[in-house]
């Protein structure tokens, strides 16, 4: 698809398609926008080869759950494009994501705006945590650390039968937490599966608070390379350093880049907050009116007219 | 005496799965005692060692699936659902992957104790949505598990028996039906696994004791026939009993009993199995003696059902085959 967007504007986009959404729905991902938005702007406006998406600009309702009497399940790939030989393809490990990552797909064209409305509605394939039928989804990604090693697979599959895309991995740090990500790069280190990409969202949050006051990970980089993997640290909100990452060499090893991140990273009144910021709801009318101004000016964008809105 | 084959499944796995590059061989660092290290030496394009990392094998092995190969996981049953639960629903069975889970050493076949002896995989296998179960009961089943396996759109359990297996049936598994061992009219005995060769054993006690059992085998436990079954209930006079190498909870006599029930059949059912109880370590005759697994304790199960005492003794049953713990054909004792 062409490119209509610089990635700062599509990253910018992203901060206030999910702004909008929270300040409406009297909460949401927020600080996730604030510290994904380079990332995944980058991502799917720049580096992942995609091909033209598959699915209805406006996603359709919830079809059922995969079973033997339900022949026309699909996931939500289709929002990526075909998978096809030539073509990358991209899981979001960390499903709470999902809204920062639905904001991303209509900042590139890939959906329409009206998806973003049914974001966790009853019946809507649009769910809060993103399921393998939700836009931009292949696998179900919401039990966390499961994404490094189905993508691990799926690359070793395609390089196997010598498809040239790529399998990239969209993680979180929190993640690292689980040993199953250890066991994945691992893995992928032994086998030689080097078609494997992820860029981690190191923003040191997770859903208690802070990470250091739940469970300390360490030198992920350190521990990435010790279990075989390649890691390089960019600056999660510089772009350059992004796109320069991704050319570091690693013959034979799976590539992590580790995007040192902020979590109130263009609404800066989320720092009062600080570190409770995995999911912001709103205490009162006065605080969400209060940020629904001051974030709005921090985007350069109008007040949301909240009045009918839950 | 009843036919011993030595490893069917070596031979089995290699014969289906060498040549078709579609089918993997996945092995989580028991591949001599999975009885792959063969197919492992012979054909390694197919074979990928993943490690003692059975979390990340099954979300790996989802990920293949996703490539459009058929993955066979090779490991102990217990070591691919107690600890990575998670990965088997979230990585294979929710999204119907294709990947064949062959477990060894169903219940009690191993001394290995509660750590390696998978009592309860059936219930929990009955209790996931997409999953297709099958179970081994003799060399005949083993040898035809792979292409059994490997003809269902979706994940499949397998309870794969290995070592010296006896030979019991002489036409493949055919997933779906059930095997109709004999067609007798006062009692029904269900059986699967190792439980039907003691079964086999009690069935002709009870004939030279005036009884007549009907005897059905079950190598396929998901999907299952339950109006073949409601038929063979509907076919004895007295009740029903049922014989499994697994708890007596959730297994094939809970699925005889629900079956009956939603049937609205108001015959006794005697349910034969683990009592609500883990297993330690020990041979597997000293194991199916001990905790009622026997052909024995099926008599007396029977006995209770008919509340008659048919003065069958241990000698009337025929000679119970006892394996050697060390035996040569396993790669080592567990």
């Amino acid at each position: 698809m062409k490119n209509e967007k610089t990635t700062e504007e599509v990253a910018l986009g992203i901060r206030r398609r999910v702004f909008e959404h929270a300040i409406r729905n009297n909460g949401g991902y927020l600080s996730q926008a604030c510290s994904a938005a380079e990332q995944l702007a980058w991502l799917y406006n720049e580096e992942l080869k995609l091909g033209d998406p598959t699915l209805p600009m406006i996603p359709k309702p919830f079809a059922g759950v995969p079973s033997p009497t339900n022949p026309d399940y699909h996931t939500g790939a289709g929002y990526n494009g075909p998978a096809a030989p030539e073509f990358d393809r991209l899981f979001i490990a960390p499903a709470h994501y999902a809204l920062v990552a639905y904001a991303t797909l209509i900042e590139v064209g890939r959906m329409a705006p009206e998806g973003l409305e049914m974001f966790n509605k009853d019946g809507s394939s649009v769910e809060m945590i993103g399921a393998e039928h939700s836009p931009g989804m292949e696998v179900h990604n919401g039990t966390l650390g499961i994404g490094f090693s189905t993508a691990a697979g799926l690359a070793w599959g395609r390089k196997k039968r010598g498809e040239p895309g790529r399998t990239w991995v969209y993680m979180s740090d929190g993640e690292v937490q689980e040993g199953q990500t250890w066991e994945a790069i691992q893995a992928a280190a032994y086998h030689k599966i080097d078609n494997l990409y992820a860029i981690m969202d190191v923003n040191r949050q997770q859903c208690d608070g802070a990470m250091g006051s739940v469970m300390d990970v360490g030198d992920i980089k350190a521990k990435i390379e010790q279990f075989g993997g390649v890691a390089v640290w960019v600056d999660a909100h510089k772009l350059d350093e992004i796109r320069a990452a991704v050319k570091t060499p690693h013959r034979n090893k799976p590539l992590i880049i580790l995007a040192n991140s902020s979590p109130y990273r263009g609404m800066p009144t989320l720092m009062e907050r600080f570190p409770r910021l995995h999911y912001v709801r709103f205490k009162s009318e006065a605080e969400r009116a209060r940020y629904n101004t001051e974030i709005a000016k921090s985007l350069k964008v109008d007040p949301v007219d909240y009045a009918g809105a839950h | 005496m009843v036919e011993m084959v030595s490893k069917p499944y070596a031979r089995a796995f290699e014969a289906f799965a060498a040549g078709n590059p579609d089918i993997l061989c996945l092995s989580a660092d028991l591949t001599s005692s999975c009885e792959i290290d063969g197919f492992r030496d012979r054909h390694p394009e197919q074979f990928l060692s993943l490690g003692m990392a059975e979390q990340n094998m099954m979300s790996f092995a989802g990920g293949l699936g996703l490539a459009g190969f058929r993955p066979f996981i090779h490991t102990f049953g217990v070591f691919m659902y107690r600890r990575p639960y998670d990965q088997l629903m979230a990585s294979i069975a929710y999204p119907r992957r294709k990947v064949r889970l062959m477990g060894f050493l169903p219940g009690v076949t191993t001394p290995g104790g509660m750590t390696h002896q998978s009592i309860e995989d059936i219930a929990v296998m009955r209790s996931i949505p997409n999953m297709t179960i099958l179970e081994t009961g003799d060399a005949t089943e083993v040898e035809s598990i792979c292409e059994a396996a490997d003809s269902i759109d979706g994940p499949v359990w397998c309870r794969v028996l290995r070592g010296s297996v006896p030979r019991l049936f002489d036409t493949p598994i055919k997933v779906g039906e059930m095997r109709v061992l004999s067609e007798g009219e006062d009692v029904l005995v269900v059986t699967a696994g190792i439980c039907t060769e003691e079964a086999m054993r009690a069935r002709a006690a009870f004939a030279k004791a005036g009884l007549s059992i009907r005897h059905l085998h079950l190598h396929t436990i998901k999907p299952f026939d339950h109006a073949a079954l409601l038929d063979h209930v509907g076919s004895v006079k007295h009740g029903v009993v049922t014989l499994e190498n697994h708890v007596t909870e959730g297994g094939i006599g809970s699925l005889v009993a629900e079956t009956m029930a939603d049937a609205g059949v108001g015959k006794r059912l005697v349910r034969l199995g683990l009592k609500d109880t883990y297993a330690h370590g020990g041979s597997r005759a000293y194991l199916m003696r001990y905790y009622g697994l026997d052909a024995l304790a099926l008599v007396n199960g029977i006995e209770d059902l008919m509340d008659e005492d048919f003065g069958i003794t241990e000698n009337d049953l025929a000679t119970a085959r006892v394996d050697d713990v060390h035996s040569i054909v396993k790669a080592e004792a567990l």
